[in-house]
């Protein structure tokens, strides 16, 4: 719901010539406002109950929250869409584990290690799981905090949520830092009345859990005394039930603008299934459906790396074509004899292409030239992909000093380059090859076995 | 404070219902008036739930992980027996056949010969309703697919795919022989329109069935994932009647061929799992699976869905 310059005018004072903001008129300021391009605090003339008014009407339609500090800070939130073709997706939901009190301190251990040291390397990005949910599970007030103390000591800028029965929770937040900015795990609406001032003066993010009638009424209240960051629990644990809750939840914030449900969520996969694939299947339908946070109950790679992948995927921009490095590739373990393949930078094309070559077993090399993220032939009729620009990238990424075998494939769709190229590369034979990657299964072992 | 409205939607499209197969076994596909999952809000109907298809293949299968070959095992190496064991393992809502050995550019088997092949699977599994897909060479396939079509004529397989290259006769086929027909345009909206728009000429609308073409995790998801989400809107939120057609994500030999899945058969069922989750969640009314384990799961997850 992106405010309207117009709207945002008839609050503005309207003096005559006055012009402080520094433009001439109220409405053009105004409509800079609108846009993000100026601050209201500009007009030195507004009353600050009309100023605080604007500001919430200039607010995102789902409020961000920040866990963690430093490096591993995690922001969610701030999403504008319900479909990630109408625009993009911008903060990933946190990846969580759940580490309860009860567990021992072998399985602590092992949890954190995980959350910390876990990573993954696909297509020149890390990819690697966020924060750990400490939940007070025993009853045990000391064992709780012991835990908490292990996680804080593990790391100083891990994000943590702290499950916990409030008391307990205020306690931990002691044990852990405020400043390292933790999730308090939950409030709900039968709290409302015994923790002011005393959540408010926590000074961190709190998540709120109640059913969507009741969530309203408990953001409302945490708003009014002055708590912006909150986290949505639906208290739902049933994947298709909270898929629901999500789709709602993201409709009542962007299509209706309704501010007490516009803040991100965490869900419970560990809470939904009886075994981890069950719940990584769960975990995955909540990443392609609004979630800001998202707890499993252990880390494995074999589950962790396609959650991470999958995320990466759905919060990948629409608008900006995927693209992998421009690079010289080797498939198959080449040696300077092996003949060279070219081909764009469009992910799925290099995807295509080296999964084909790949599977041939026929060693090659694979020149992926830069092309800004366009296929073959969107690349070539906009020349980005043709003789001239495939004979620079051969020389600027040295492929000459690599490779003797002077035998160079290129798309069959571009066929009609083939002489060009001979022009740019003396000394190189220059093959057409397949028309589609799919071809290469056959041409290349052909092609190898022609020497 | 504000009152909160729930934000229940209505929408004006309807998705056509297909039907696959024939007797007591048939699958019924599409129907809905809302998006996958949403039923529950009371929006509209969604009577026929996702089903999902085992892929099978006309010869011994090359490269498949132990866990599957282990399940199936000595039955591979005869498509029929094949065939049988699946149905008898999983009972499957549906079969995807594959015709790999008709390609050109490997075995090149003849399309009587496959058509053969086809028959003799097909009466092994029970009555189990085929999906059977040819290697898309718009030479071959056209000619395969017409000797398909003919020796089961009247089953009411789902054959394909149709593109636009060769989309007359494999439609031509499924008309004259009975049998609904796939709509493959990569991952292009307007080409699938215009596919659409071409093939309702030929036979009627709920023989069709549409297939945008469904890249897994990794290797272009989000691709597949948002032409499914536009497609659905297309029919559903803006009524547009040549995109009401249900819609096929037919992942499964995709996710198999990447690096993770060859690699670490666990970590390759989960990448084909969640790649289900995502086109179920995105619309998908059939998903194409090859692993034993992802079909139990994904159906379990399907069945606990309670609309
Ligand atoms: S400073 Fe305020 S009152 Fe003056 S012109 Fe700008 S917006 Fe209008």
């Amino acid at each position: 719901m992106a405010i309207k310059g117009g709207d945002l005018a008839k609050l503005l004072p309207k003096r005559k010539g006055c012009k402080d903001c520094g433009f001439p008129t109220c409405f053009a300021f105004a409509m800079k406002v609108a846009s993000g391009a100026e601050d209201i605090d500009k007009c030195p003339h507004l009353d600050p109950k009309v100023k605080e008014q604007i500001r919430e009407m200039l607010a995102p339609p789902i409020l961000p929250v920040t866990l963690g500090k430093g490096e591993r800070a995690l922001t969610i939130g701030e999403e504008e869409v319900v479909f990630r073709h109408e625009k993009t997706f911008y903060h990933q939901p946190g990846i969580g584990v759940l580490i309860s009190d009860k567990e021992s301190e072998t399985d602590w251990e092992r949890k954190l290690k995980a959350v910390l040291e876990m990573t993954f390397e696909r297509i020149g990005r890390i990819l690697r799981p966020d924060l750990a949910v400490l939940w007070a599970e025993s009853g045990d007030e000391g064992k709780y905090l012991e835990l908490v103390k292990k996680a804080s000591d593990a790391s100083a800028d891990l994000p943590l949520v702290l499950m916990a029965p409030l008391d307990l929770a205020l306690k931990a937040l002691e044990v852990c830092g405020k400043d390292r900015r933790p999730l308090i795990y939950a409030v709900t609406k039968a709290d409302l009345d015994g923790y002011f001032p005393k959540l408010k003066e926590a000074g961190v993010p709190v998540a709120v859990k109640g059913g969507l009638e009741e969530l309203p009424e408990v953001t409302e209240r945490l708003k009014a005394e002055g708590m912006k960051e909150i986290v949505l629990d639906t208290g739902s644990r049933n994947l298709w039930e909270v898929v629901k809750e999500q789709i709602l939840l993201r409709r009542a914030a962007i299509k209706q603008g309704f501010r007490p449900l516009g803040y991100p969520t965490i869900v419970f996969p560990c809470f939904m299934a009886d075994d981890l694939e069950g719940q990584y299947m769960a975990a995955s339908a909540l990443v392609t459906r609004y979630a800001g946070i998202v707890v499993l109950s252990d880390f494995v790679p074999e589950y962790l790396y396609p959650l991470l992948t999958l995320r990466m995927n759905i919060y990948s921009d629409p608008r900006v074509p995927m693209t992998v490095e421009a690079k010289l590739y080797e498939i198959n373990a080449p040696s300077p004899d092996s003949p060279l393949l070219v081909t764009t930078n469009f992910a799925l094309t290099y995807f295509a292409v080296a999964a084909e070559a790949e599977a041939t077993k026929v060693p090659s090399w694979l020149l992926v030239q830069d092309t800004e993220g366009l296929c073959v032939l969107a690349a070539w009729s906009t020349g980005k992909f043709n003789g001239e620009t495939i004979a620079m990238a051969v020389k600027k990424l040295g492929v000459e000093e690599k490779i003797t075998s002077k035998k160079i494939v290129i798309p069959g769709l571009l066929a009609r380059i083939k002489g060009e190229l001979e022009d740019e590369l003396p000394g190189w034979e220059v093959v057409v090859g397949p028309r589609e990657a799919s071809g290469l299964s056959s041409f290349l072992p052909e092609f190898a076995g022609r020497g | 404070m504000a009152q909160w409205k729930v934000p229940v939607e209505a929408y004006k499209g309807r998705i056509l219902e297909v039907t696959i197969g024939r007797g007591s076994k048939a699958v019924k596909i599409g129907g809905e008036n809302v998006f996958a999952f949403n039923q529950t809000f009371d929006e509209g109907q969604w009577p026929n739930s996702p089903k999902v298809a085992v892929e099978v293949w006309d010869r011994e299968p090359l490269g498949w992980s132990e866990g599957i070959l282990k399940v199936y095992g000595d039955s591979v190496k005869d498509p029929a027996q094949w065939t049988k064991k699946v149905v008898d393992e999983l009972s499957p809502d549906l079969l995807f056949f594959y015709l790999i050995s008709t390609d050109p550019n490997e075995e090149d088997r003849s399309p009587d010969e496959a058509a053969r092949v086809v028959k003799a699977a097909y009466e092994a599994a029970g009555g189990v309703p085929f999906i059977v897909y040819g290697v898309g060479n718009d030479s071959k396939d056209p000619e395969v697919l017409r000797k398909v079509a003919e020796a089961l004529k009247g089953e009411n397989l789902l054959i394909g795919p149709a593109i636009k290259e060769d989309y007359e006769p494999i439609a031509q086929a499924a008309k004259d022989f009975d049998h609904c027909v796939s709509s493959q345009a990569p991952m292009d909206i307007n080409l699938q329109k215009e596919m659409d728009v071409k093939l309702s000429r030929i036979l009627p609308k709920e023989k069709i069935v549409l297939d945008p073409l469904a890249p897994c995790v990794g290797v272009g998801l989000e691709y597949g994932f948002s032409i499914f989400e536009r497609q659905k809107h297309a029919a559903v939120s803006f009524g547009d009647e040549m995109m009401q057609m249900p819609m096929l994500a037919n992942f499964s030999f995709e996710v198999w061929k990447t690096k993770e899945a060859k690699e670490n058969e666990k970590m390759g069922i989960m990448w084909e799992e969640m790649t289900a989750m995502a086109y179920l969640v995105a619309g998908a009314n059939i998903l194409v699976v090859r692993h034993p384990e992802t079909y139990r799961r994904v159906k379990g997850m399907i069945e606990s869905y309670k609309g």
